[in-house]
């Protein structure tokens, strides 16, 4: 595989395979569509098995001088490995998920093909402009898809999502100009081991907060995002809460942090604050939610707030779980919306009363659905319990404050997930028509099975997902050593006894 | 002084007025429509010629007195030739959509490219110009053809208007730069560009040279329609014809942009301290204006006129950063804004209903991305280009704007500019909402030129990605800007 261009490869399949879409009709839109995702599926998966865990940290590399001003520069370490697997695991899932789709399907095949181009040329790329292109040409396609294929308030919804999203991106535009001056360099490996002068980075910081907070999303700058997720299809709400989100997260962990070392410890405890009112915040809000879509969406927010503390917690127990947080979340949010989708698809409603008693007339959809719900809590065997578990115990280390109120999440979600759980499928089967809804079809498997296998594949055998991102891990934690701050957690290391040899059995001394 | 040279140097625009003029009495025996559009591709092909003539000065570089003519009164230079270039390619462009626009109201005679030549001959003598009179005499030759070619549209009341008030807010313009050019020449003594600036190079400038100064740039701020002198901008725009239109929004900006930084960073750069805080007034102002007039218009050509406003906006942040990036970062947005000038308004040209009427009501294209994908998307293109979204070339164009302005220190300034631009997104959207979230209410039916249809492709993949691939722009517009920086 040695200097086959893999990734450009990964990045035209799907483009291509978009352009073919917006020529056919919808039929066989959808073939090309699904075929493409799952040839960059199985890419993927090539990717991973030619990933050498404990190699060189930037892997896959390629460079061209293709333009002036930036190049075409490429290349993964474990993080965005991972992250890709993520979006093309979760894109041929997608097109499945967009069966109820049936006006201007090429175009909407074409968006979805264009965005995974998109997503993945985010995570590999390795020259700051290209990042930034790539970053921000998202915004278009996700428009289009709220837009065109969006519910009622969907017009609404686009604009403040691109609009929100915009005005966060810009600054980090002026913020990486400013560093590739300053660097004279706008290759990332570089710069993430550039150092900033203290008062630069602090600025840069904050530039760069503006937009992944926005991404992410943080409270309080997190209202776009139901609106977002609401109107959108469902497809595309699997992909905003799979992926996009991810794309605030990988921010944080591959800019802020290892670039900006000493601004992101001075401006943890704004990240802690944030984080902790998101949590015990968005929770309340999503327990009072009518809207199934609302609803999972205020718990992506949650969610994503201890990604951020666990990030913030400077080692190696917080980043690790935050990153399999992210990929959780981004299987589990992606499945829950999935299987909103499924009933929507049979009522066309998100209204949580006009279901109850799912369990009795679709037993398969419930057991998938309490399989996710579980998940989304963190019981334990699932991959939501490994990446909170770590990442409170990360966050413990630094302050036990944050860590109890980034725990009470956990019992918020608890609450809202089972009460959620509850008014769908258990309960009397009050609506006919709800009552009448047929168990899922093949199509449904497909979607949902898959997801539920990784789901369960993370909870019990995590090592199989950090292991190859563990050096880079260290790598960042190494990074952030000299600036971490002191935390409150009183560490003391044991004091062993030293071992005796045990007196023989019977021996009298 | 060397005949020979100069008339060498000058050779782009002897081609243009002996051509221009022989065809001004060449269409005296023919008002047909066969020799009005014989005409026009005479004129089209004289562009090319020139422009051919032109490039090789460009490629070379060309500068320093190897470019001077007529004892310094014009330089044929690279700079000049960057800018001329572009002033050809928006002019042949403007000239090829425009027959089958006045043939729909039979007002199309072989004068309209005849004057269309007499205007890019004043602005190649613009561009030219490396003295205060000759940059006058450029300017009114191009405005005196642009004052008629607006009005061009007889039947229509609305293109009268047009012409007419372009004239009194052309002529009191020019009036004001008059003022500025003598106070300027009264102070300094001279009115040639490098003398002006010897002159000022000297400690502090004096209070009349500072009010030159201003008056000049005030007079040129109309010409290029930057806040708080652009409200003739979208009443003209709008009653202009399309084509000449196109023509307004690209070539002649090009044009004065050019000759404001020829006069900002030849004849005024010592003083650049005297002016770089009206140019980042203006810059900004434009900015934002153009931003917020733009959102509540109705009529696309007006939208359009406003985001002229707003880009040049933008252009003019380059200026004040007043390096040789920023010098060069201006002549790369500007190629890239005319393109996208050039594609919004072919665009707009192919919007018809099915009688063949032109469209330009917002509300009537909804949906048209149902009826029309193609100019839908080709629109939504140049709309996402304009807004400055990745990948779309136009956001290489704002890029390295601000990676000059960054360079120059001037981080705030950058940020303002960019946090400003957020609220231009919003209407380029909205043309984007209309075409593809709305229903369709089937108007924009008509079919459209072949010549329109392939110029909006040429556009549009010039502003797609793979504009980036075209690396030798950015490489010729450093090498034009480096001669406004005789030093570095």
């Amino acid at each position: 595989m040695d200097g086959f261009p893999i990734l450009s490869l990964m990045l035209a399949v799907p483009l291509v395979a978009g352009f073919i879409c917006l020529a056919v009709d919808a039929r066989t839109a959808r073939t090309v569509a699904l075929a493409a995702t799952l040839i960059d599926f199985a890419l993927g998966i090539v990717l991973w098995c030619q990933f050498d865990i404990g190699g060189a940290q930037w892997q896959f590399q390629e460079s061209k001088p293709l333009f002036s001003g930036f190049a075409w520069k490429l290349g993964i370490d474990g993080i965005a490995l991972l992250l890709i697997e993520l979006s093309v695991f979760l894109m041929p899932i997608c097109i499945l998920a967009s069966h109820s789709i049936d006006k201007r399907v090429g175009e909407y095949m074409a968006a979805f093909l264009v965005m995974e181009t998109l997503m993945i040329g985010v995570f590999a790329a390795q020259d700051l402009f290209l990042f930034y292109i790539f970053f921000e040409a998202g915004l278009i396609p996700m428009y289009l898809i709220i837009g065109v294929w969006g519910g009622a308030e969907r017009i609404y919804a686009s604009y403040k999502f691109f609009l929100y999203t915009l005005l966060g991106s810009v600054l980090m535009l002026i913020a990486m100009i400013w560093m590739a001056k300053d660097a004279g360099t706008t290759d990332i490996p570089t710069l993430m081991a550039y150092d900033f002068a203290p008062e630069a980075q602090k600025w840069l910081w904050l530039a760069f907060f503006a937009s992944f907070a926005v991404k992410m999303p943080m409270w309080p700058v997190h209202t776009w995002l139901p609106d977002a997720h609401v109107q959108a299809p469902t497809a595309g709400s699997v992909i905003l809460a799979g992926v996009l989100l991810k794309m605030g997260g990988y921010g944080f962990i591959r800019f802020s942090l290892p670039m900006f070392p000493q601004a992101s410890a001075d401006f943890a405890w704004l990240i802690y604050w944030l984080s902790m009112i998101a949590v015990v915040v968005t929770s309340l809000i999503a327990l009072v939610q009518h809207d199934m879509k609302k609803l999972i969406a205020y718990s992506s927010v949650a969610h994503m707030a201890i990604v951020t503390v666990g990030l913030f917690a400077f080692n190696t127990q917080g980043l690790e779980g935050s990153m399999i947080v992210m990929l959780s979340h981004g299987l589990v949010s992606g499945a829950l919306f999935l299987s909103v989708g499924v009933i929507y698809d049979r009522l066309h409603t998100r209204e949580i009363d006009r279901y109850g008693g799912l369990s009795i007339n679709m037993p398969n959809y419930a057991l998938f659905f309490m399989l996710f719900t579980m998940a989304s809590v963190g019981l334990p065997g699932t991959s939501g319990f490994v990446g909170e578990f770590l990442a409170l115990t990360g966050i413990y280390q630094q302050s036990s404050l944050v860590a109890f109120v980034a725990g009470t999440g956990v019992i918020l979600g608890a609450g809202y997930m089972l009460y959620l759980y509850r008014r769908i499928a258990f309960g009397d089967q009050k609506n006919a028509d709800a009552a009448a809804m047929p168990d899922l079809s093949p199509r449904e498997w497909f979607m949902l099975a898959p997801i539920a296998a990784v789901v369960l594949w993370m909870g019990v055998y995590p090592e199989s997902f950090m292991a190859p991102m563990r050096n880079d891990i260290h790598a960042l934690e190494a990074r952030l050593a000299a600036s971490k701050p002191a935390g409150d957690a009183q560490l003391t290391a044991g004091k062993p006894v030293t071992a005796t040899q045990p007196a023989e059995h019977g021996e009298a001394q | 002084m060397d005949w020979a040279q100069s008339l060498r140097i000058v050779a782009p625009e002897e081609l243009l007025s002996v051509s221009a003029i022989v065809l001004l009495v060449a269409s005296a025996w023919g008002q047909t429509r066969r020799d009005a559009r014989a005409v026009t591709w005479l004129s089209i092909l004289t562009l090319f010629i020139a422009a051919v003539m032109t490039a090789p000065v460009l490629l070379q570089g060309v500068r320093g007195d190897a470019a001077l003519a007529f004892g310094g009164l014009f330089s044929g230079d690279a700079f000049a030739a960057f800018a001329k270039l572009l002033i050809y390619i928006a002019a042949g462009a403007s000239l090829l959509v425009a027959p089958a626009f006045f043939e729909k109201y039979r007002a199309y005679r072989p004068e309209y490219p005849v004057l269309v030549l007499f205007a890019v001959l004043g602005m190649g003598i613009m561009v030219s110009a490396t003295n205060l009179l000759t940059l006058y005499i450029g300017l009114e030759l191009n405005s005196l053809a642009a004052y008629v070619l607006a009005a061009f549209l007889k039947p229509d009341e609305r293109s009268a208007e047009a012409g007419l008030k372009y004239f009194v807010l052309g002529a009191l313009a020019s009036g004001i730069l008059l003022f500025g050019m003598s106070l300027t020449y009264g102070f300094t003594g001279t009115t040639d560009f490098a003398g002006i600036s010897a002159a000022l190079s000297g400690g502090t400038v004096s209070k009349g040279a500072l009010f030159g100064l201003t008056f000049i740039l005030a007079g040129l701020a109309f010409k290029i329609s930057a806040v708080p002198f652009h409200m003739w901008t979208p009443d003209v725009y709008e009653g202009a014809p399309t084509p000449v239109t196109t023509l307004f929004a690209s070539a002649p900006k090009v044009a004065a942009l050019a000759l404001t930084m020829r006069v900002a960073l030849e004849a005024f750069g010592p003083q650049a301290a005297a002016w770089q805080q009206i140019v980042i007034f203006a810059a900004v102002a434009s900015i934002v204006v153009g931003a917020l007039g733009a959102i509540g218009q109705g009529n696309i050509k007006r939208l359009l006129a406003y985001s002229s406003i707003n880009n040049v906006g933008f252009i003019l942040l380059g200026l004040a950063a007043g390096t040789p990036e920023g010098a060069s970062a201006m002549l790369f947005y500007l190629a890239v804004y005319v393109a996208m000038t050039l594609g919004g308004f072919v665009a707009v040209l192919m919007l018809k209903d099915a009688e063949g009427n032109h469209i330009e009501a917002i509300a009537d294209i909804a949906g048209l991305s149902r009826t029309r994908p193609l100019l839908a998307a080709g629109l939504a293109m140049v709309m996402f280009s304009l807004a400055g979204i990745p990948p779309f070339l136009g956001f290489w164009g704002k890029f390295v704007v601000f990676q000059a302005v960054v360079g120059a220190g001037m981080v705030p300034l950058a940020a303002l500019g960019i946090a400003a631009s957020v609220i231009g997104a919003f209407y380029y959207l909205k043309v984007v909402k209309v075409m593809y979230f709305d229903e369709p209410v089937d108007k924009a039916t008509g079919r459209s030129d072949m010549a329109h249809e392939w110029l909006l492709a040429t556009c549009v993949l010039f502003i797609s990605p793979l504009g980036y691939l075209i690396k030798c722009l950015p490489a010729l517009a450093a090498v034009a800007a480096s001669i406004l920086f005789p030093a570095a």
